[in-house]
């Protein structure tokens, strides 16, 4: 039996007629499908779609409303993550659940066995371990601490982690999100070796070419239904993304466009430690008119840094930072809105928005305190209201009002209500840091759409994101973040991804000294 | 277990929920009565019956609500910005002892100019005693809740001080007590004859005065921006550390106010006694008003006549006065119980 061709294979997992409501939200509605031995099925959708509901209910994190689980053939009792573990089944979640403190073989065996047993890393597991990490090419030292590896090889560890279990099946949750294109490449390696030994897999992605890669058979979830069950090799990505959203998507288009004067420089900047995240590194940087300026890099390489640097948070500890008009103020919010820099935060529930004030109190979050917002102490209700209005009409942000909580809102729409707040300022540099995480693609179409006609009309935009795909199509310039420096700006089209991968990555940084 | 929101409650829900409040609060109050050996009909009704039963009760209830209103519209104001101010009870003897320092001869001027410089003297210092704690919140991270708290005692302790010592009233028997205040430093009773004093319009004066700051100022925009979302308000450009501090100076003269229209409304001079606890009583005002400060003049009023009314029914029954704090502690886990579920529904698994 060869890897690809499965129609006849026992059939290892079942799922029927899965329902889940969240309140309001069917985040499932009867969801069934089989998975047969040593195959690959990706799950695919839009954030939202239901997939991560769906396989937290498998895994027995949730409990499904309605629907059974069979595992070869056993029904699963619900609600039991360990009964999952025992028949087999394992998950390597999103966010890794490791202990940082820990090292490789230990957060391995933790779980395993009794807490008191005395010898925890016996000479037996550890060659277990080392012959796992040979078979399946999961490459990491077994003494390491788990705190001091890089995102790659936690998640090594995670799959080594399911394995020593004897899962049989295992669910990768947007295993690529955070890795670098080598090491997807290397991840697809491993997976492609799985299969080969008879493991089964579910892959849950959003990222098409991924999921063409390395699937047999591809499940697409839309607002939580089951849209369409197909064989990989008889569909192509375009089709996949028309099932996904229902409806065809348009790649952003960018023009060509003369850049303007530089608005924002950086030249040799570095900021201070804050906690495990990394502090930017002789960083130099400029934003000019009418330019989107990319900063690719994998999640936690200093891109808080940076955005808090130019969100006014924090200050430079060396280098110089100007602006085109400095006024040599102190660096805070308020003299970073000041000066036209409109902030799109990085998590809008935390940082970009307060939940329980109402659309109209959000959208004076920055400007309460001027005039026509409020005058001498004052607040003026009617000009906030009629500001959130406009908002709410120019972007349209989907709502039962001005005077409904955020909270009621989608991702989508509070983002869309963020973007009026900073937009409608006429903002001459705008710092966009992950600005469609979690969206759907209508709305990931529409703020792009808003970002590219911000740089046409003269802006500076400086887009954060670790999304690649992203930075590659809407970028002028790209720099390329790795452990708080930057690389040399990169113009449109004269690096493949692989290359910015390798930057990625870390290579290029070194002989450069800093950013050269 | 979890709680399942609910967008918009029905008008029963509403109105039933408190209602369960309500009789859980009384059939707690009830059991207790029992125990002690009374009729508990009887022990609620006398309770009622002094509280608000004749006019005697029911000004001696607005008299005992006014230091409430003002210590629950401190803790309001402060717990709204998630400032934890537990030592509203410093900060109202603060208040006192500076009226009782400007108001026994010191400055002898016209009760119309005397009374307004005693209350603002009475809210500076009571301000001054909490700036300490804010700052020390905002600077180094010391837990203000610690800080409050301690402050408590060290004022007791202090004004026991001043009353043994500088303060002691030379006519006084012996007694720790100060002198009383000139004839010009009292608050004047509302209705000639009634016990009621001015402190009591003062007090909802107040209230309304929070509840413009809160809903039609920068300030009140701004202390509810921190309170819910500190990280978003500072990343929206809020100087959350100076609203803190702001915050901090109105609760902490709000209390001192208690201690101003305790003294020289009601009792003329200071003592040790002068506060049963109104500042930490005040927490509960706050709460019981969801630090609503409308809704503090409310339970302001409810706590005072349970009190009273306990008093006054101790005196006719053998059920001890502490049948109050109960009630009030009952009434204020129910309340809050039921106001949540009022916009929840429990889901079990």
């Amino acid at each position: 039996m060869s890897d690809r061709d499965t129609g006849g294979a026992e059939v290892v997992l079942r799922l029927s007629g899965i329902t889940k409501r969240f309140g309001a939200l069917l985040a499932n509605d009867a969801i069934g499908f089989d998975l047969r031995r040593g195959e690959v099925i990706a799950l695919l959708g839009e954030n939202g779609a239901g997939k991560t509901t769906l396989m937290n209910i498998l895994f027995g994190h949730y409990t499904a409303d309605a629907g059974t689980v069979e595992v070869f053939g056993q029904p699963l009792p619900p609600g039991h993550p360990r009964a999952a573990l025992a028949s087999g089944v394992g998950m390597v979640h999103q966010h890794f659940t490791l202990a940082d403190n820990l090292s490789v073989l230990d957060n391995i065996l933790l779980g395993t066995r009794s807490l008191f047993s005395p010898s925890l890393g016996n000479a037996a597991a550890r060659a277990r371990v080392s012959r796992l990490a040979q078979d399946f090419g999961l490459a990491v030292h077994p003494d390491a601490r788990v705190g001091s590896l890089s995102v790659g090889e936690r998640q090594r560890v995670e799959i080594l982690k399911a394995l020593y279990r004897d899962a049989r099946i295992l669910i990768l949750d947007e295993p690529t999100a955070v890795l670098t294109p080598q090491e997807t490449t290397a991840l697809f390696a491993t997976l492609k070796k799985a299969v080969a030994l008879g493991l089964s897999i579910i892959f849950i992605s959003h990222k098409l070419g991924e999921v063409m890669e390395i699937s047999s058979r591809v499940l697409v979830l839309r607002h939580g239904k089951l849209v369409g069950e197909v064989e990989t090799a008889r569909t192509d990505r375009h089709r996949l993304a028309e099932m996904m959203v229902g409806a065809e998507i348009a790649a952003p288009k960018v023009a060509e466009r003369v850049p303007g004067p530089a608005l924002l420089t950086l030249k040799g900047v570095e900021t201070a430690r804050r906690g495990n995240a990394p502090r930017l590194k002789g960083v130099d940087l400029e934003l000019r008119a009418g330019q989107i300026i990319g900063l690719a890099g994998v999640s936690g390489n200093g891109q808080s840094a940076l955005a808090a640097l130019i969100g006014g948070l924090e200050s430079p500890t060396q280098g110089r930072m100007d602006l085109a008009e400095d006024d040599g103020v102190d660096w805070s919010p308020r003299s970073a809105l000041a000066a036209g820099i409109a902030r799109i935060p990085e998590d809008r529930h935390r940082t970009g928005t307060v939940a329980d004030f109402s659309l109209t109190e959000n959208a004076i979050l920055e400007s309460y305190a001027r005039a026509p917002m409020s005058r001498r102490g004052w607040m003026d209700w009617r000009a906030a209201e009629g500001f959130a209005r406009r908002i709410i009409e120019t972007y349209d942000v989907r709502c039962p009002g001005p005077s409904a909580r955020i909270r009621l809102l989608s991702g989508g729409n509070m983002q869309k209500l963020i973007l009026g707040r900073v937009l409608e300022a006429a903002p001459r540099i705008i710092l966009a840091n992950q600005p469609v995480r979690g969206l759907d693609i209508g709305a990931v179409t529409f703020v792009h759409n808003r970002l590219i006609a911000a740089r046409d009309a003269g802006a500076a935009v400086l887009l954060i994101s670790e999304d690649l795909d992203e930075v590659t199509a809407l970028s002028d310039v790209i720099h390329v973040i790795y452990e708080g420096r930057l690389s040399p700006g990169f113009p449109r089209g004269t690096k493949t991804p692989a290359e910015l991968g390798l930057w990625m990555a870390g290579q290029g940084f070194g002989e450069a000294g800093h950013a050269a | 277990m979890r709680l399942e929101p609910i967008a918009n409650p029905t008008l029963a829900r509403r109105i039933v929920l408190p209602a369960v409040a309500l009789a859980l609060t009384v059939i707690a109050a009830s059991f207790l009565a029992l125990l002690a050996g009374a009729n508990p009909f009887a022990t609620l009704g006398l309770i009622l019956s002094g509280a608000v039963g004749s006019k005697f009760a029911l000004l001696e209830t607005l008299n005992r609500a006014t230091p409430l209103i003002f210590t629950g519209l401190a803790a309001a104001v402060a717990f709204r910005a998630r400032l934890w101010n537990i030592g509203a009870e410093a900060q109202l003897y603060a208040g006192a002892a500076v009226t009782v320092i400007l108001g026994t001869g010191a400055l002898g001027l016209p009760a119309a100019l005397l009374l307004p410089i005693l209350a603002l003297a009475a809210m500076l210092a009571g301000a001054a005693i909490l700036l300490g704690p804010v700052l020390l919140k905002t600077r180094l991270g010391v837990d203000e809740v610690v800080t409050t708290l301690l402050f408590n005692f060290i004022m007791l302790l202090f004004v026991s001080y001043l009353l043994e010592g500088p303060m002691k009233d030379p006519m006084g028997m012996g007694w720790p007590k100060s002198a009383a205040l000139i004839p010009e430093a009292r608050l004047p009773r509302i209705v000639t004859g009634l016990r009621l004093h001015w402190g009591f319009a003062l007090a909802l004066l107040a209230a309304v005065a929070v509840w413009v700051i809160q809903t039609r100022t920068t300030l009140g925009y701004e202390i509810r921006a921190v309170g819910l979302n500190a990280e978003a308000a500072r990343f929206a450009g809020i100087p959350v550390n100076r609203v803190m501090v702001k915050t901090a100076l109105l609760s902490g003269g709000l209390a001192a106010l208690a201690g101003f229209s305790e003294v020289a409304g009601l009792k003329g001079n200071l003592t040790l006694d002068l506060s049963p606890g109104f500042g930490y009583a005040g927490i509960i005002v706050a709460m019981l008003a969801l630090l609503n400060p409308l809704g503090v003049v409310l339970s302001a009023l409810f706590v005072a006549g349970v009190f009273v009314g306990a008093d006054s029914m101790s005196r006719a029954a053998a059920v001890p006065t502490y049948i109050a704090d109960i009630l009030t502690a009952t009434a204020l886990l129910t309340m809050v119980l039921a106001l949540r579920l009022t916009h929840a529904r429990v889901r079990w698994r």
